[in-house]
C-alpha cells in the first residue's frame, strides 16, 4: 500500500538490522569522540529497561515452545513454568499432529504440503508478470505511460476486502468449470485445486510488485539497454539476459517478502480456498482448530510451532532481504 | 493424505509452473517475431497485457462491483440500507468504536515502546540481538501470534491449576481467575496487546535506524550546553526523527485497520471484539449479507485513503528537501 517505508532502506541499507550494526561498529572505530558521547547516553537504568521489554517479548513464544514439546496429560494440568517441579519431555505432540492418521487428530502433514505449494507458486506468479509489466513501464516509451503507472500504483490503496465478493464471483463463474473439467481429464486432481487461490495472490500482490521492481529496474543505467540495443538485441533478449540478472535483489527481496506474506495469510484461504484438505493452508486448519478444539493446547502448540517455524527460518536464514522486503510491503493487503 | 493426494498435488504445481513458463515464452517468442511494423506496439502489449489483466480482474472491476454492492440490497434496488445499518445496530456500532480503539492505541503505544526501546539499546552491547528479539514476532503468522497469546490467556475454572500465564499471575496475587476472552470489554483490549507485540518491532528497527541519522555533533552542542539525557531527547533526537515517527505511525495505523486473524483466530468477533475487517467477513461470508458486508469493505477503504494520502505526502515533501 503506501510505499512509503520502501524508502527508508534504500541507500546505506539503513533499515536492516545487519546494516545498523555495521554503521554501529563503523562508527565506534572511525570517532572516538562520538563513541564517548553515545556511551554516556546508554545508562544502566536504561539497559534494564531494555532488558525487561526483551524478555516480555519472549516469554509468550518461549512458553508456546517450551508446551510443544511437554506431555499431553501435564501440558492440561499445569504451567509450562512448573517446568522444573513436572519435568517431562516428549515428541508425541508433534508426531500426532503430523503423522497420525486417526480421525481425531489434525493431520497436518496435507496442510503443510498446501502451505507449499500456494506459497510457491503464489509467489512466482506475480514475481513474474511483474516483473515483465516493470520492464515494460522502465524501458518501453509510450503515450500514457505515466499515467498508467501512477494508476497501478495507487491500486495498493484498495483493501483486499474491497475486492473478496466480486472476485469469488467471477471465480465461480469462470473458473469453476474449468476445475470441474480438469478433474475430470485427470482424477487425482481434486475439482477443488489451488487454481483460485494462486491467482487471487497473484492479483493482490502485482500494484505492489510492479511498484517495487520498476524503481529497481528504472536505476539500471540507460547505456547498458542502448548498447544492447544497438548491437540488435530484441526487448524479449534485453530482458533475459541483462535486466533478470541486474535486478536479482529487487526480485529476492521481493520474492521472500511474498512468500512469507502468502505463507502467513488467513483472509485469502479462508474465502477461496473452500477450507478441505485439498487445498487449505495451515493457517486456515490453525484457525479452525482453535475455533472447534481450542482447549487441545498440546496439539494447538505443536501445530503453531510447526508454523511458525518455515517464516522464523527464513527470518534468521535471510534476514537482509527479509527486513528489506518488509520494510517495502508492510502495510500490503 | 494418501499418495494420490500428493500425486495429485504435485501434478498441480507442475502444471501451473509449466502454464505459466509457456504463456511468458510464448509471449516474448512471438514479440521478438512481430512483423516490423507496429513492432513496438507489440511488444508493448506482451511485456504489459498480462498484469494488466490480472489486476483489471482481481482489483479494479472488484473495487467498482464492491462499491456499487454498497448501496444494493441482495435483490439489486438501490438502497442506502446498509449504511443505516452499520450506524445504528448496536453491534455494528460496537464494531466501529472497536476499530477506532484499536486504531488509537496499537500506532501509539507501539512507536512509543518501538522508540523507548530503540533508544536504550542505541549502540549498546548486544544491540543487534536485542533488535532480534524485539523484531522476531513479526515474521510469525497472526494466526500464530494469536494461539500463542490464547494460550497465555487460557483460563480454567474452580480450583484446578492456571495453565495460562496471566491467570496464573493473578491467582498468585490472590484474584479469582478471569475469563479473559469472554469478559468485555476487557478482552478487546487483550487482543490490541497482540497487535502491539506484532508491531512494536517494526517500529523500533524504523526508528532505531532513524535515530542513528541523527548528527552527533547536535547531540554533543546540546550536551555542552547543559542539557540533561531527556531535554536531548525531546529536543534534538524527536525533531530529527520526525518523518520516521510519521512513517511509521501511518503505516502501523493502516495495518491496524486491516487487522482481521488475530481478532478472527482468537475472539471470531464474539464477546463484543469485533472489528470492521473481521465483521465484513462475517456479514459477506457467514451471514450472506454482501451488502453490508460490501458497505463495511468501502468504509475501511474510505479509513484508509486518507491517511495513505498523507503518507504519500509527507515522503514526497522529504524527498524534496533532499
Amino acid at each position: 500500500m503506501s510505499i512509503a517505508p520502501a524508502d527508508l532502506p534504500t541507500g546505506k541499507d539503513r533499515g536492516s538490522i545487519e546494516g545498523a550494526a555495521e554503521t554501529t561498529a563503523l562508527t565506534e572505530v572511525v570517532g572516538t569522540k562520538s563513541a564517548r558521547v553515545k556511551k554516556r547516553l546508554t545508562s544502566r537504568t536504561a539497559t534494564i529497561a531494555a532488558l525487561i521489554i526483551a524478555v516480555l517479548w519472549t516469554i509468550p513464544t518461549f512458553g508456546l515452545l517450551i508446551s510443544s514439546f511437554r506431555p499431553a496429560e501435564l501440558v492440561r494440568t499445569t504451567g509450562w513454568w512448573t517446568i522444573f517441579e513436572n519435568w517431562g519431555f516428549t515428541l508425541d505432540n508433534y508426531r500426532d499432529v503430523l503423522l497420525s492418521t486417526s480421525q481425531s487428530s489434525p493431520q497436518l502433514g496435507a496442510y503443510i504440503v498446501n502451505s507449499i505449494a500456494i506459497s510457491l507458486v503464489g509467489t512466482l506468479i506475480p514475481l513474474v508478470l511483474a516483473t515483465m509489466a516493470a520492464y515494460a513501464f522502465a524501458w518501453i516509451k509510450f503515450k500514457g505511460a505515466g499515467v498508467l503507472f501512477i494508476l497501478v500504483f495507487a491500486l495498493q490503496i484498495v483493501p483486499l476486502q474491497m475486492a473478496l465478493v466480486p472476485l469469488l464471483q467471477i471465480f465461480s463463474t469462470w473458473l469453476r468449470p474449468m476445475q470441474a473439467w480438469l478433474h475430470d481429464v485427470v482424477p487425482i486432481i481434486p475439482e477443488q485445486n489451488y487454481a483460485p487461490v494462486w491467482l487471487a495472490h497473484a492479483m493482490f500482490a502485482l500494484p505492489l510488485a510492479i511498484f517495487l521492481l520498476h524503481n529497481f529496474i528504472a536505476e539500471i543505467p540507460s547505456e547498458v539497454i542502448e548498447a544492447a540495443r544497438v548491437d540488435g538485441a530484441t526487448h524479449g533478449q534485453i530482458f533475459f539476459r541483462i535486466v533478470l540478472p541486474l535486478a536479482t535483489p529487487a526480485i529476492a527481496s521481493f520474492a521472500i517478502f511474498q512468500f512469507i506474506w502468502v505463507w502467513n495469510d488467513l483472509l485469502v484461504a479462508l474465502i477461496f480456498s473452500g477450507g478441505t484438505q485439498d487445498v487449505a493452508p495451515l493457517t486456515q486448519r490453525l484457525a479452525e482448530m482453535v475455533g472447534s478444539r481450542g482447549q487441545e493446547w498440546e496439539r494447538l502448540t505443536a501445530g503453531a510451532f510447526i508454523s511458525i517455524i518455515i517464516p522464523l527460518a527464513v527470518f534468521f536464514g535471510l534476514q537482509r532481504y527479509f527486513v528489506r522486503g518488509l520494510l517495502a510491503g508492510s502495510t500490503k493487503g | 493424505m494418501t499418495t494420490a493426494d500428493l500425486l495429485g498435488k504435485l501434478l498441480q504445481v507442475v502444471m501451473g509452473l509449466a502454464v505459466l513458463a509457456a504463456v511468458v515464452g510464448l509471449l516474448i517468442f512471438f514479440i521478438d517475431k512481430a512483423p516490423k511494423k507496429g513492432r513496438d506496439y507489440w511488444q508493448l502489449v506482451g511485456f504489459l497485457a498480462p498484469a494488466l489483466i490480472f489486476l483489471a480482474i482481481g482489483l479494479v472491476y472488484p473495487a467498482i462491483r464492491t462499491s456499487l454492492l454498497a448501496f444494493q440490497t441482495s435483490g439489486g434496488e438501490w438502497t442506502l440500507d446498509n449504511f443505516v445499518w452499520t450506524f445504528t445496530q448496536p453491534t455494528a456500532i460496537r464494531t466501529l468504536i472497536n476499530t477506532v480503539i484499536w486504531v488509537l492505541l496499537v500506532p501509539t503505544v507501539s512507536t512509543a515502546i518501538g522508540l523507548a526501546y530503540a533508544v536504550f539499546i542505541d549502540r549498546s552491547r548486544g544491540e543487534k540481538y536485542y533488535k532480534v528479539i524485539l523484531f522476531m514476532p513479526i515474521a510469525i503468522s497472526f494466526v500464530g501470534a494469536g494461539i500463542i497469546w490464547r494460550f497465555v490467556y487460557e483460563y480454567r475454572s474452580g480450583d484446578r491449576e492456571q495453565i495460562g500465564l496471566l491467570n496464573a499471575i493473578v491467582t498468585a496475587f490472590g484474584g479469582e481467575p478471569v475469563q479473559f476472552m469472554q469478559t468485555d470489554p476487557l478482552n478487546t483490549f487483550l487482543l490490541i496487546i497482540v497487535m502491539i507485540w506484532i508491531q512494536t518491532g517494526f517500529a523500533m528497527v524504523l526508528l532505531s535506524a532513524a535515530i542513528k541519522g541523527v548528527p552527533t555533533e547536535q547531540i554533543e552542542a546540546a550536551q555542552l550546553d547543559g542539557t540533561n539525557g531527556w531535554q536531548r531527547f525531546v529536543n534534538v533526537t524527536v525533531p530529527g526523527i520526525r518523518g520516521a515517527l510519521v512513517v511509521v505511525l501511518t503505516t502501523i495505523s493502516i495495518a491496524t485497520l486491516k487487522v482481521f486473524d488475530i481478532v478472527r483466530t482468537m475472539t471470531a468477533g464474539n464477546f463484543n471484539t469485533s472489528v470492521i475487517a473481521n465483521e465484513m467477513y462475517t456479514q459477506a461470508f457467514r451471514a450472506s449479507e454482501v451488502g453490508r458486508g460490501s458497505a463495511l469493505a468501502l468504509i475501511l477503504f474510505l479509513l484508509v485513503l486518507p491517511i495513505v494520502v498523507y503518507n504519500i505526502n509527507v515522503l514526497r515533501k522529504q524527498r524534496e528537501i533532499r
